[in-house]
């Protein structure tokens, strides 16, 4: 998500998946749709039988997405910077760009500063000591103000960056691409991928052919693509290859991340992710003790004359309806609406790094909700070493978790756990009303399927407890700093467990002066007169009603945006960025699936992603949400923290080295204390890449309650190729045990045709497969422990959003 | 709709000659025929229809084990109407393909079950297609296992009858579509009147031709007169391996003594009526008794592990 902020303006998926059925060629990569995503693929299938579309899967495994793609190739886990870096080499080779597009709606024109290079594998500014790099060379060459007396008529244009429209600045990013990915040869792409060179060349000529405004390609990916520690660049890379064959903005194509749970996609959108407030807010920085030295990220400065602007130019007025939301009539002008109160972390304060606090014996309590630490790891002894020194942990749950219960688990003597762990039975998100945003931002209003059973509570009752008895025992007992806690807006009709409805509500946003609900966030305001809990969601629940309610099926279009069925952010969007769908006089590339079209006097079709009047002629840029008014193939500054333009390293436990650069390694990734020891330095013990993932029948780890789902999938598996297991002397449903450095796992060896050994330059690699769901809790009161596959992976996360390395590690396999 | 527009007047019933009830029939207007269709080019192999079966029809969950790949269960069982068989198999020139095909009652148009069935009113035919069990008049001789030209019925040890997928008749009735057809994530298991899925799936078939599927073809084999639950193959050439016959029949009579077998097995949970209208199919039709289903399954079980 961040990478797609950082190239895009927005974390998102830009498209939606009714949209797929107006694809001419998938890209499925890191994703496994059809087991993963059935409902929304079945839209891909559509285009497929309806307009010829085809389906291209590259994947470690050969799954049930690759049982109903046209064609499948295997790939090692954790190389897809280097397969989208071949691409975009074979791209640029071959002129198979879309031309106009790319000076038209990327920063490819824009030039960079002096001092920006690359060598060896790091780019300039990299500091060894501290794994970080000082990112001051990764910016545009600016403007300098006119001299005096020339120019002072025109447009203030100082700060703005240069640009070389024709593309052949040395410096533009375009050449630096070029440059950059000229190693990226197929013959590298198979030796660092195990995709033969021919194979790799064929999938890169029919995707490439995307590259004509008749034409659109779609790339699809879920977790195979982020869970790695250059998860982020892997998605920066397919999407530069996105802009460079025009495929963003338009009615099939983009850049489509399948989220995980049901709920995932609000999950970031209300910020539970450490470095963001809702509406993808920044979370303040230590010195920004005042609002006015709370900045307006870099990257939303205005670059260039044609930049709307549109997030930086309205930051201050969502922050400070979010700060109105949050602390009501005592937010005021006077005391800075609060902001004082929004906690300014001094470091990064990202999952796993919660755990090793509490390891060094720094964090002394924990909730769990709607998450459990121990399943999800990674390298779960760890994290139960991690729980064992809290003095307490909450677990809020519909049922016992790994968590719950890992005082007493196997392995873990009870009297050594001094931790108190409190399990807090919650209703299930069955039991009750609510929204779901699902990955294309659609946001669907539900309501409860069943009664709550047992004694159980919802998590807003629980949470507001917490909040009212806190609140009670400062009154009563006071204690430093308690006015956060007692100024927090509670305007609920039942405080003590607060309607989603009116939850829902406050989301959406209200004028304070008038008391209605806000239509727009082209309504708020910067004075304390409005206040929004997420911005992104204005429109949501208006004077109108519940928008998220709607069940609309009318589609005047044609083209699946179903304005009126539930409401996507932002401002029922259906595709971001749709202006990019249309060229510089406002015609759509492909009249046959315009996303919007300019009449003369507005912006039809979708709702624009643009100033619904602002003609062609004025030249604004696409992309609204970046300072540049275009999309950015270059990410300058801090926006990505391991490199403006994304370059293949090896895994942290790979068998080969890094054939591409010395740096064999993402420089930036955080150590935390003492993992380093945890991980296998080469493949002499642990020969295997293992890889992790989900199966259909299963939903994470909650169906592991649900009888029926048991039986259509019961035992933990470990999927092995043939050639490995007939090596190891493993048959078909043999109990197995797979160990990396840090722990063992135990299951049913399940040997395929669907797993293939890749060739690597002159070495043979064998991958494996483990699935996720089971765990001592659940498979219907069978599981044990050593079902759970975080117990094998690496206690390490992504170069510049920590998200974890689930997807691409180093085990031995041996017959149990 | 009305119970004519539903096409459920029964057609014919077994061992029942002129069976039709036709009480409530208005010849008038042509019975309406309806089929499920699955279309096995948008099957994900999920198990939802597996599940929604269980579920709908309420059927009692089973301990199962991985046994070969995905599959759930190694075969049907009375508890277990509809199963997504898997089969992986290599292609001529070295590609992979992941057969995957939902198992479950055809409801053939001339049904082996029933031509078989010695039980009068045991197994009935509606005038929609519809091939239902009746279990309060089966008498557990299992003929309606070795009629079957695809393997379908399933004999409880416990209940001592016979049970398969009724295509959702309490659904269908009420005017709504089979569980299956509801909880298809894809499509791929569609439901209409016969006329319509014959022209989706000829129409399709085209499609997966023009793809490159030379061989696709729609499965409706003549040799039992025709589905009421239809398959588009993509892979025609290779139809056994998705667990599908060529050239499926009603089977043809055998010997005597084989009766007087099954006449043995059934013992007393039949009733004589049963055992006598037994004794005249035979006499007609000369079928022969089957392995009982649950030996099978319990052979199968047994190769796999437990723990």
């Amino acid at each position: 998500m961040v990478s797609l902020a950082a190239t895009f303006g927005r974390g998102a998926m830009t498209n939606h998946w009714v949209d797929f059925k107006n694809s001419d060629l998938f890209l499925v990569i890191g994703a496994n749709p059809a087991e993963n995503h059935p409902c929304g693929w079945k839209w891909a299938f559509h285009a497929r039988d309806h307009r010829g579309a085809r389906i291209i899967h590259v994947d470690p495994r050969f799954t049930r997405t690759s049982a109903t793609a046209d064609k499948w190739v295997a790939i090692r886990a954790g190389t897809d910077v280097a397969f989208f870096g071949g691409m975009i080499r074979h791209i640029l080779e071959n002129q198979l760009y879309h031309d106009e597009y790319v000076k038209l709606h990327t920063n490819a024109s824009f030039v960079v500063s002096e001092g920006f290079s690359f060598q060896d594998g790091l780019f300039s500014g990299y500091d060894e000591a501290a794994r970080e790099y000082d990112t001051s060379t990764w910016e545009y060459e600016r403007m300098a103000a006119p001299a005096p007396g020339e120019g002072e008529d025109a447009a203030p244009s100082e700060g703005f960056a240069v640009r070389d429209l024709s593309l052949q600045h040395p410096r533009s990013v375009f050449q630096l691409l070029k440059q950059h990915y000229a190693r990226y040869t197929p013959e590298v792409v198979e030796e660092v991928t195990g995709i033969p060179a021919d194979e790799f060349v064929a999938i890169a000529d029919e995707f490439g052919s995307t590259g004509v405004p008749e034409k659109v390609g779609n790339i699809v990916y879920a977790v195979g693509l982020t869970h790695h520690t250059q998860g982020s660049q892997m998605i920066r890379a397919a999407a530069i290859v996105q802009l460079l064959l025009g495929n963003m903005g338009r009615p099939g194509g983009g850049m489509n991340a399948e989220r995980g749970h049901a709920n995932i996609q609000g999950n970031t959108d209300n910020a539970q992710s450490w470095e963001i407030l809702p509406g993808y807010l920044q979370i303040p920085r230590p010195g920004m003790e005042t609002l006015d030295q709370y900045e307006t990220p870099a990257s939303l400065t205005q670059m260039d004359a044609g930049s709307i602007n549109f997030f930086g130019s309205n930051y201050r007025k969502f922050m400070i309806s979010l700060l109105k939301a949050w602390y009501g009539e005592s937010a005021q002008a006077a005391n800075e609406f609060h902001y004082s109160y929004i906690p300014k972390p001094d470091k990064n304060w990202s999952w796993m790094t919660f755990y090793a606090e509490a390891l060094a014996g720094r964090l002394h309590g924990l909730f769990n909700s709607g998450m459990s630490s121990v399943n999800i790891g990674p390298d779960s002894n760890r994290v139960v070493q991690a729980l064992s020194r809290l003095k307490w942990l909450v677990v809020m749950d519909p049922f016992p978790t790994a968590s719950s219960e890992f005082w007493h688990g196997e392995g873990v003597d009870p009297a050594s756990v001094d931790t108190e762990v409190f399990f807090l039975p919650t209703t299930h998100w069955i039991e009750k009303a609510g929204a779901f945003v699902n990955s294309g931002r659609w946001t669907q209003w539900k309501h409860a399927a069943l009664p709550a059973e047992g004694d159980v509570k919802d998590d807003a009752y629980i949470l507001s407890q917490l909040l009212l008895r806190l609140q009670a025992l400062y009154q009563k007992e006071g204690g430093a700093f308690p006015d956060p806690i007692l100024d927090l807006h509670w305007p609920y009709s039942n405080p003590n467990n607060p309607p989603l409805e009116e939850v829902s509500r406050e989301i959406n946003g209200r004028d304070l002066t008038t008391g209605a609900q806000l239509a727009t966030f082209n309504d708020a305001k910067d004075d304390g007169t409005t206040a929004i809990g997420n911005w992104i969601y204005t429109g949501s629940w208006t004077e109108e009603g519940n928008m998220m309610d709607r069940r609309g099926t009318d589609d005047p279009t044609g083209l699946g945006f179903f304005h009126n069925w539930a409401w996507s952010w932002p401002a029922n969007r259906r595709v971001l960025y749709n202006r990019a769908s249309a060229d510089a006089d406002g015609r759509p590339w492909d009249a046959t699936r315009p996303g919007i079209v300019w009449n003369g006097q507005t912006w039809k079709g979708d709702v624009p992603d643009f100033t619904p009047d602002s003609p062609p002629s004025e030249g604004k840029g696409a992309f609204i949400m970046t300072g540049e008014g275009v999309a950015r193939i270059f990410a300058p500054g801090s926006l990505m923290m391991d490199g403006p333009i994304p370059e293949h390293y090896e895994p942290v436990e790979s068998p080969v080295e890094n054939v591409l650069s010395p740096t064999r390694r993402v420089p930036t990734t955080i150590l935390y204390e003492g993992v380093a020891a945890s991980f296998a330095e080469d493949d002499s013990e642990f020969p295997y890449v293992a890889t992790t993932y989900r199966v259909t029948e299963h939903e994470h780890f909650v169906t592991q309650y649900v009888p029926y789902l048991v039986e259509a999938m019961p035992d933990f598996f470990i999927e092995l190729p043939r050639e490995l297991a007939n090596e190891k002397g493993i048959s078909d449903l043999d109990q197995v045990r797979v160990s990396s450095k840090r722990g063992h796992v135990q299951g049913v060896a399940l040997v395929t045709k669907r797993m293939r050994p890749l060739r690597l330059g002159n070495k043979v690699v064998y991958q494996v497969g483990i699935p996720v769901h089971w765990h001592p809790t659940g498979g219907h009161g069978k599981g044990n422990t050593a079902q759970m596959v975080n117990l094998l992976t690496p206690y390490v996360g992504d170069g510049t959003t920590v998200t974890p390395e689930f997807k691409a590690f180093l085990v031995n396999v041996e017959r149990a | 709709m009305t119970t004519t527009d539903l096409g459920l007047t029964i057609r014919r019933q077994s061992a029942t000659p002129a069976s039709g009830t036709n009480i409530r029939r208005d010849h008038s207007t042509p019975a309406l025929e309806i089929s499920k269709l699955v279309d096995i080019d948008l099957c994900i192999g999920c198990k939802a229809c597996e599940v929604a079966c269980k579920e709908w029809n309420d059927l009692q969950v089973e301990e199962t084990h991985l046994f070969s790949g995905y599959q759930s269960h190694p075969d049907l069982t009375p508890h277990t109407w509809d199963l997504m068989r898997f089969n992986e198999v290599e292609l001529a020139g070295g590609a992979l393909a992941w057969l995957i095909r939902k198992d479950s009652c055809l409801h053939c148009e001339e049904p082996g079950c029933l031509l078989a069935c010695p039980a009068p009113g045991a197994v009935i035919q509606y005038e929609n297609g519809i091939v239902d069990f009746n279990q309060d008049a089966c008498i557990g001789c299992q003929y309606c296992v070795s009629g079957c030209p695809f393997d379908i019925p399933r004999f409880d040890t416990v209940t001592k009858k016979v049970y398969k997928c009724t295509l959702c008749i309490d659904r269908v009735s009420t005017g709504l579509e089979p569980a299956c057809v509801k909880a298809c994530p894809t499509g791929a298991i569609r439901f209409g009147t016969k006329e319509d899925m014959l022209a989706y799936g000829n129409e399709k078939v085209e499609k997966l031709k023009a793809r490159g599927f030379t061989e696709a073809m729609l499965y409706d084999p003549v040799g039992v007169g025709g589905l009421h639950m239809m398959y588009v193959v993509p892979r025609g050439e290779i139809l056994e391996q998705y667990g599908l016959p060529v050239d499926p029949t009603v089977t043809a009579p055998t010997s005597f003594p084989s009766l007087i077998g099954a006449l043995r097995k059934v013992g007393a949970t039949a009733s004589w009526a049963g055992l006598l209208a037994a004794a005249v199919y035979f006499l007609k039709t000369g079928k022969r008794y089957p392995p009982p289903e649950e030996e099978a399954v319990a052979a199968a079980y047994e190769k796999a592990p437990h723990g």
